[in-house]
C-alpha cells in the first residue's frame, strides 16, 4: 500500500484553557512571518462550530488547526499534497510537523500558560479512504510501519496502539505511550 | 491533490449513471488538455464553473498579510482560469435539487468534506452544498463518488440553470396548495444539460413555492417562480419571471397567474429559448432575465414567449412524470404518534421544541430543523445525521434557503428520544429561523468579491444573540438577520428585516470594513418586498446597531406590529437617525480595533496604503462630498417613500452628479459646469482610462450614471425610481471605492 495524506492530531492536556479564537492572529502572524515551511495561503475560523476544525492554517501541502474534532482540543496537521519517500518518511514528516508546530504555539503570548500539548499520545489517520479504508487489510499493512516509527521514538512496547473499527471513520489509530 | 483520484475511477466504474460518467470523464479529460496547454483559460474556467468548480479568494496568487501583499508561492505554473492559479484551492459547489438528501448522501459528503476540503460542508442559500479548498485535480474523483449516490454538480455555477430551489417542507406543510417536489424534480432534470439551456449569457434560477404566503422557496427573487395553485380542482403554478437580487433586485413579476400543471415545462422551455435568443450576451452585468423583461417590457416578453412556445417540438417529457404526480409521496419511517412527556420538564427540549419542530399536516408527524451555525456541519456531525435519519425516518431530509437541514416525517413520539441523539452529536441548537440564526453568504471569507467579513460578523451577531437567549422578546426573536460581504446579495440581505451588505469607507487615512444597513425588506409572502440601504455603519459598531434598532423596535411598535410595518410607519428618516452617530470611525491610534474586520487580525487596508497622504487631516474634502452624495441618495429615498415618484428620481441622479463631481473636483480634472460637460469629463477622466473600474464589475456603475443622465428628463415611475436608488448607491460606493483605490495608488507612488 502506497500510503500518503497522513493526518497527526497531538491532544491538548486537560488543563489547557486557550481561548480557541486567539489562534486567529497567531496563525495570521505565521503566515506574515513564515514561521512553517508549507506555502501558507489563509486563516479559516470554525470557531461557531461546536467540536468542529476550530481555527485553522490553510496551506498548499497542508492544513493546520488548532481543532475541537471530537470534542477534543488538538493540534492537528493534515497533509494534502503527496511526498516522496517511504510511507514510513510521510509518517515520520507528518509527526514532526504536528510536534513543530505544537511547540510554536505553546510559546505563542496569546496561549501563554493556557495551552500545552501532551507529547505521549498521538492520533495518526490517513485521510484516504481509497488508498486507507478503515480495514483490518489496511492495519495489516499500516500496524509495521506505525511499530518503526512509535519504537524509534519510544521504545519497543513502550506504548499502546488502538484503533476505530468503525467502517465509516477514516483508517485511524491512537498512539499512547505507557 | 490526492494520489488515489485513478482509484475512485477504477472503484466506481459502472457504478455511476452512464450519461453522469460520461460527463465526468470530459471534464477529466478537459483537466488535461488544460495542463497541456491545448486550452484557453476562458474556455476553461466556464467548463469547470459548469462543473460547479468555483475560484477562492486569492486565487490569482495575490494576499495581503496585513502588512504587505505578498505573492503565494504555488508549485504550479499553469492556470485555470484567466488570472486563476492552477494549485489555488476553489470551491466546489454541489447541486442538491430542492435540498433533498438522503442519509448515503451525508456520508457521502462527510467522506467529500474530510478528504477533499477542510472538514465543513456548508449550506448555501440555495439550498446547495459547498466545500472549499478543494484542488481542482480532485474535482473528478470528488464528482464520481457523489454521482455513485445520485448528485451532480453539473451546471451548479456557470450560465447556466442553477440549483432549482423548493420549500423544504413541501408535502408536509399545512398551508400549501400540493406538494412542489414532483415538479421541481421533473423540471430539474428536464432543464439539466437541455439543448436549450446552454446558450445563456448568465446564470437563470427557478423555484418552487408551496403557496404565496411563507417565504420558504422565495418565489419573488428568481427568473422563475413557481407558485402552487388549485383551481377549480386543476393544479398549476403562479407564474413569476424575471426577478432577481444582486447589484440591482428585481421583483420577479407576474406573468401569468394560472400555468396549468401540463404547461410547466414547455412555457419553462420557451422561457429559456427566449432568455438565450434575447439576453445580453457580452455585458454581463445585464445579461440576466429580468434586463430582457425590463428592455422588452412584461406584455412584449409574454407575447415573444407565447410565440416560442407555439413553435416548440412536443416533447413526451413535457408530461410524462404527471402520471407519477399524484402517487408522489414520502413514506415515514415509523407510526405516527403524539409526544408523551413523562418525568420533570425538561426546558432545553422545550426551547428547542417551540423553535426546531413543525408539526406535519400529517397528524402525529413532526419535521425538525437541525440548525446549523452560519451553514456549517462537520463530517461526524453528518455521520451522525444518517445514522439519525435512518433510525427516525425514511432518510427524508432536505436543505433550506436558510442554511439549516430538516428531518421530514418524525414521529411525533420520538421527538425526546430524537432530540437526545442530535443532542449528542451537537446538532440540537435551538433558535432555528429566528434572529440568532443568521445567514451569510461566504463573504472575505473565502469569496474573491467580498468586501467586508458576513461570515465574522454573523457569528459575531449569533454569539451574543444566543447569550442573551430567552430574554429575547418574542417580537425580536421572530426577525430575520441576513449578511452579504458585497452587494451582491448572496446572503438575500434585500429580504431581511434586518440586512447588511458589505462596503469600505476611507477614513482618518485608512480604509474601513463598514456594513450598509438595509431596511424595508420582507421574507414573508415569498421575498414579499426588498429593503433599500439607509447608511453604512463600520462592521465594529453592527452589533450595537441591532441593538438599538431592535430596542426601539420593541419600545415604539404598536400592539402586534411587524418589524416591516413598524419601519414603514416611521420612515427611514427616524431609522437613519437612530445610527447616524454609530457611523463615527475612532482615530487609528485611539481604537485600532475599529480597522480590522471580524474573523481576521490583518489590518483592513487596501495594499500597503498606511497613513495616507491627507494625515493630519481628520476627513478629506472628497469624503464630505461622496457623504452628502449618501445623504442625498438617502433622501431620494424618502421622497420616493412619500409618492414623490420624480423628485425620488431627480435627487438620485443629482447625488451621482455629484459624486462625479467630487472625484472630478478631487483629481483636479476640468470640466464646464453643465450636466453633459460633467459627464464627459467624468467619462474621459475616470471610465475612458478605466480608474473608476474595479477588477469583477469592470465600469458597470458608471454605466448607471451614464444611462440615467441620458434618462434625466424620462418620467420614472416607482418601480424605476427605486432602482435608480439602488443605482444610484451603487455608484457612490463604486466612487468611494475609486477614490480609495487610487489614494492607495498615490501613497504607493
Ligand atoms: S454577496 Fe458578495 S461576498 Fe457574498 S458570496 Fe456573493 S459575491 Fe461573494
Amino acid at each position: 500500500m502506497d500510503i500518503q495524506h497522513f493526518r497527526v492530531k497531538l491532544f491538548a492536556t486537560p488543563g489547557s484553557r486557550p481561548h480557541l479564537g486567539s489562534a486567529i492572529p497567531v496563525f495570521h502572524r505565521w503566515i506574515q512571518e513564515s514561521r512553517v515551511p508549507e506555502t501558507t495561503i489563509d486563516v479559516s475560523n470554525y470557531d461557531h462550530v461546536p467540536s468542529g476544525p476550530g481555527i485553522i492554517l490553510v496551506c498548499h501541502e497542508a492544513i493546520y488547526g488548532l481543532d475541537e474534532g471530537k470534542g477534543r482540543l488538538g493540534l492537528v496537521y493534515n497533509r494534502r499534497t503527496a511526498l516522496e519517500g517511504t510511507v514510513e518518511d510521510r509518517l515520520r514528516q507528518a509527526l514532526g510537523a504536528a510536534e513543530a508546530a505544537a511547540a510554536l504555539l505553546e510559546q505563542e503570548p496569546e496561549f501563554a500558560g493556557q495551552l500545552r500539548f501532551d507529547r505521549n499520545s498521538w492520533e495518526v489517520v490517513v485521510n484516504d479512504r481509497a488508498l486507507a479504508p478503515n480495514t483490518d487489510a489496511t492495519w495489516t499493512a499500516l500496524a509495521p510501519v506505525i511499530q518503526k516509527v512509535f519504537d524509534s521514538r519510544i521504545g519497543a512496547g513502550g506504548y499502546s496502539v488502538e484503533r476505530s473499527r468503525d467502517p465509516r471513520d477514516l483508517f485511524t489509530a491512537t498512539i499512547s505511550a505507557a | 491533490m490526492k494520489t488515489s483520484n485513478a482509484l475512485w475511477k477504477a472503484s466506481l466504474q459502472g457504478r455511476l449513471p452512464q450519461p453522469l460518467a460520461a460527463e465526468i470523464d470530459k471534464f477529466e479529460s478537459e483537466i488535461l488538455l488544460k495542463q497541456q496547454g491545448k486550452m484557453e483559460d476562458k474556455v476553461f474556467a466556464e467548463t469547470r464553473l459548469r462543473r460547479g468548480s468555483y475560484g477562492q479568494r486569492y486565487d490569482n496568487g495575490q494576499r495581503h498579510d496585513g502588512k504587505e501583499s505578498r505573492q503565494i508561492s504555488f508549485p504550479s505554473v499553469h492556470t485555470k482560469g484567466p488570472g486563476t492559479l492552477w494549485d489555488a484551492p476553489g470551491m466546489q459547489r454541489i447541486k442538491i435539487p430542492y435540498g433533498g438528501l438522503n442519509a448515503a448522501q451525508l456520508e457521502t459528503l462527510a467522506e467529500l468534506s474530510e478528504e477533499y476540503s477542510d472538514g465543513i460542508a456548508h449550506v448555501t442559500t440555495r439550498q446547495d452544498i459547498q466545500l472549499h479548498f478543494v484542488h481542482i485535480e480532485d474535482t473528478p474523483a470528488l464528482m464520481r463518488r457523489l454521482a455513485a449516490v445520485g448528485i451532480t454538480t453539473r451546471e451548479a455555477c456557470g450560465n447556466t440553470v442553477r440549483n432549482v430551489t423548493g420549500c423544504p417542507i413541501a408535502g408536509v406543510c399545512r398551508t400549501e396548495a400540493f406538494d412542489v417536489t414532483p415538479y421541481a424534480h421533473a423540471m430539474t432534470y428536464f432543464l439539466l444539460g437541455h439543448p436549450d439551456t446552454q446558450n445563456f449569457g448568465r446564470k437563470f434560477k427557478v423555484s418552487f413555492s408551496g403557496c404565496a404566503e411563507e417565504a420558504c422557496a422565495l418565489a419573488h427573487i428568481h427568473d422563475i417562480g413557481a407558485v402552487a395553485v388549485v383551481r377549480e380542482g386543476k393544479r398549476g403554478f403562479a407564474f413569476y419571471v424575471g426577478g432577481g437580487l444582486g447589484t440591482v433586485p428585481q421583483q420577479a413579476k407576474l406573468m401569468s397567474d394560472f400555468v396549468p400543471e401540463e404547461e410547466l415545462l414547455p412555457l419553462a422551455q420557451a422561457i429559456g429559448r427566449v432568455f438565450a435568443r434575447l439576453g445580453e450576451k457580452k455585458n454581463r452585468n445585464t445579461a440576466r432575465l429580468k434586463f430582457v423583461i425590463q428592455k422588452i417590457g412584461l406584455d412584449e416578453f409574454k407575447r415573444v414567449v407565447a410565440e416560442e412556445r407555439r413553435t416548440l417540438t412536443p416533447d413526451p417529457r413535457w408530461t410524462d412524470y404527471l402520471k407519477d404526480v399524484a402517487a408522489y409521496r414520502e413514506e415515514p419511517g415509523k407510526p405516527a404518534g403524539l409526544l408523551q412527556i413523562s418525568g420533570p420538564a425538561d426546558g432545553e427540549f422545550d426551547r428547542w421544541r417551540q423553535t426546531n419542530v413543525y408539526r406535519q399536516k400529517q397528524s402525529g408527524y413532526a419535521t425538525v430543523t437541525v440548525t446549523l451555525p452560519l451553514g456549517d456541519i462537520t463530517a461526524d456531525q453528518l455521520r451522525a445525521l444518517a445514522v439519525i435519519a435512518r433510525r427516525y425516518t425514511k432518510e427524508t431530509l432536505r436543505s433550506t434557503v436558510e442554511q439549516n437541514l430538516v428531518l421530514r416525517w418524525v414521529s411525533e413520539r420520538d421527538l425526546p428520544a430524537l432530540y437526545a441523539e442530535l443532542k449528542a452529536a451537537e446538532l440540537a441548537l435551538p433558535g432555528a429561523g429566528t434572529i440568532v440564526d443568521v445567514v451569510a453568504c461566504p463573504g472575505t471569507d473565502t469569496c474573491k468579491l467580498g468586501i467586508s467579513a458576513s461570515r465574522g460578523l454573523a457569528a459575531e451577531l449569533r454569539s451574543r444573540l444566543m447569550a442573551k437567549g430567552y430574554e429575547l422578546e418574542e417580537a425580536i426573536r421572530g426577525l430575520h438577520i441576513k449578511i452579504s460581504g458585497c452587494f451582491n446579495s448572496c446572503g438575500q440581505h434585500h429580504v431581511a428585516d434586518l440586512g447588511f451588505y458589505g462596503v469600505s469607507r476611507n477614513k482618518n487615512g485608512y480604509t474601513v470594513p463598514h456594513f450598509q444597513l438595509v431596511l424595508g425588506g420582507k421574507w414573508e409572502e415569498n421575498a414579499g418586498a426588498y429593503g433599500l440601504a439607509i447608511g453604512a455603519v463600520p462592521s465594529k459598531r453592527i452589533p450595537e446597531t441591532v441593538d438599538r434598532i431592535t430596542s426601539r423596535y420593541l419600545a415604539e411598535r404598536q400592539a402586534a406590529e411587524s418589524f416591516h410595518a413598524y419601519a414603514k410607519r416611521i420612515g427611514k428618516a427616524a431609522l437613519k437617525a437612530m445610527i447616524d452617530d454609530l457611523a463615527f470611525v475612532p482615530p487609528h491610534d485611539s481604537d485600532a480595533g475599529y480597522y480590522v474586520d471580524w474573523s481576521d487580525a490583518r489590518e483592513y487596508t487596501i495594499g500597503d496604503i498606511g497613513i495616507g497622504e491627507c494625515a493630519g487631516e481628520v476627513v478629506t474634502p472628497i469624503e464630505f462630498q461622496l457623504t452628502a452624495c449618501e445623504r442625498e441618495a438617502f433622501e431620494a429615498q424618502l421622497a420616493l417613500e412619500d409618492g414623490q415618484v420624480a423628485q425620488a428620481a431627480h435627487l438620485a441622479y443629482e447625488s451621482m452628479r455629484n459624486a462625479a463631481l467630487a472625484l472630478l473636483g478631487w483629481r483636479l480634472t476640468p470640466h464646464d459646469g453643465t450636466p453633459d460637460g460633467i459627464v464627459a469629463a467624468f467619462k474621459t477622466a475616470f471610465y475612458d482610462t478605466e480608474y473608476f473600474f474595479d477588477p469583477f464589475t469592470g465600469g458597470k456603475f458608471a454605466q448607471y450614471y451614464f444611462a440615467a443622465h441620458e434618462q434625466r428628463h424620462q418620467t420614472y415611475d416607482a418601480e424605476q425610481a427605486h432602482r435608480l436608488i439602488e443605482e444610484t448607491q451603487l455608484f457612490i460606493e463604486a466612487s468611494h471605492a475609486c477614490y480609495g483605490r487610487l489614494s492607495a495608488q498615490k501613497v504607493a507612488a
